[in-house]
């Protein structure tokens, strides 16, 4: 049966000359050769890349689009950690719209760009069947993460949580659906208040 | 939200490309010959699972002595493919118990502890407090023995009534790098952009020098896993006559490769 019929026996060592003829021992010279044991290169794919669209809901600023991009690192089967980046242009608030002219942001400080740092747990792992011959791994994960918010001329320490659901199309291709809440706090209106912003995305990941 | 729409369309497109299958008779286990590592089941059976988790279902068994080849491995499970085609997942454990062509157990990385020859790097991510506001710092390390640590890091640091960013080296050492949570010490140097916030009058951004002392823990969480903790006393090297001294502490996790 393969490979047991290859499998070799360890080489034998020189046997020391002396036991046999009684003679002076000459300096021994061992000539063990050893097996070298290669360790075989298997490939690991615990990363995933990709970019994703969607939608990010600046408070008071409307929904706009958002263009983003997600680097993960499966740890184990159950956890996760991520990074993203995204950016999007905010719009205008109902008082900028209503009062005319008031512009509270210059253009530039409407650019809203943040990353997140998580920690991702799948929760619901599974399988999806399309039709009767196809079948698609999947997961329902939650994450949770820490990052930074640039907006309004300044940056923000942001908290983000988030569910997801991940299919895997092949061993390589993912497609990503995710919600986000990233809180941060601003206090451009006067005071300072807590800020939800809600984020929608869809995206796709190539494994590596 | 046109644009959102149209790169939407761009992802399921290329979503069905990904998925377009090649179709055809050769066996693709004999094609594949030598591309892949191949090695003969050695326990009584190997079970395949249909996805890559315990909670799959197991979908087939291979026997003792028949060969499978390993195509990749994604955290503790490998992708094999079985003689007769069949792909499918099998956990680690399960997978030690297979054989080389040349009678060797696959050799599968010890993972009661970390082997610093093996995994010198670590990439980690925290967030705590620097100085009454928040930080978030990201680094990479080396190991180059089991006890010392090179360290290369940047935060960013956002406080009420200002905004910086540091670029730090550092060194680390660990005395008993053996313990399931193991504590070290230390040592580094880097520069801080200070950026203060704008009020009446809004002082000049400001670059200096910087550098830190303290200690931290480790804790060995699970496979390649960290969970770390770092308390650090700053300096930073002002060019007026008195340096300003910051506290940080934060935490958060790692994993090394």
């Amino acid at each position: 049966m393969w490979p047991f019929h290859k499998k070799q026996r360890a080489e034998e060592l020189p046997v020391d000359a002396t036991a046999a003829d009684g003679t002076a021992p000459s300096v021994v010279e061992p000539q063990v050769t050893r097996r070298t044991v290669k360790t075989p290169k298997i490939k690991n794919s615990n990363f995933e890349i990709g970019p994703y669209v969607g939608t990010y809901s600046a408070e008071d600023f409307g929904v706009n689009p958002v263009l983003g991009a997600r680097l993960v690192y499966h740890i184990s089967e159950d956890f996760f950690a991520q990074t993203l980046i995204g950016r999007t242009t905010v719009g205008r608030t109902s008082y900028e719209r209503l009062s005319g002219g008031a512009q509270l942001l210059t253009d530039s400080q409407r650019k809203l760009t943040y990353y997140s740092l998580d920690f991702g747990y799948n929760v619901l792992p599974g399988e999806v069947f399309v039709g009767n011959r196809r079948a698609f791994n999947s997961a329902l994960y939650i994450t949770g993460g820490v990052g930074a918010t640039h907006f309004a001329g300044d940056n923000r320490f942001t908290v983000a949580i988030g569910a997801g659901y991940r299919l895997l199309l092949n061993d390589w291709l993912t497609a990503h659906f995710d919600v986000r809440d990233s809180i941060f706090d601003i206090d451009l209106l006067g005071s300072n208040k807590t800020t939800h912003n809600l984020e929608t995305g869809l995206g796709v990941t190539v494994f590596f | 939200m046109r644009t959102v729409l149209k790169l939407a369309t761009l992802l399921i497109l290329a979503t069905a490309a990904g998925l377009a299958h090649s179709a055809d008779g050769a066996r693709q286990f004999d094609r594949d010959a030598g591309r892949y590592v191949e090695v003969a089941v050695a326990d009584p059976y190997l079970e395949l699972h249909t996805g890559a988790g315990v909670g799959y279902p197991v979908f087939r068994v291979v026997p003792r002595g028949e060969r499978i080849e390993i195509l990749f491995r994604r955290t503790d499970w490998f992708k094999v493919r079985d003689d007769h085609d069949r792909e499918g997942w099998a956990h680690r454990d399960n997978m030690q118990e297979t054989l080389l062509a040349s009678g060797e157990k696959l050799p599968l990385e010890d993972l009661s502890h970390r082997d610093f020859d093996i995994w010198p790097w670590e990439v980690g991510a925290q967030s705590g407090n620097f100085g009454g506001g928040n930080v978030n710092s990201v680094y990479a390390g080396y190991s180059m023995n089991s006890n010392l640590a090179a360290e290369f890091a940047v935060s960013q640091t956002l406080g009420h009534s200002a905004n910086g960013e540091i670029v730090l080296l550092g060194l680390t050492h660990a005395p008993r790098p053996d313990w399931r949570v193991a504590p070290f010490l230390q040592l580094g140097t880097g520069v801080v952009r200070i950026q203060p916030k704008a009020t009446i009058i809004s002082p000049p951004e400001r670059t200096e020098q910087i550098a830190y002392y303290g200690a931290g823990f480790k804790w060995y969480l699970s496979r390649r896993f960290i969970v770390r903790g770092d308390y650090r006393s700053y300096v930073i090297f002002t060019r007026r006559d008195t340096n300003e001294d910051r506290n940080e502490w934060k935490a958060g996790f790692a994993f090394f490769f």
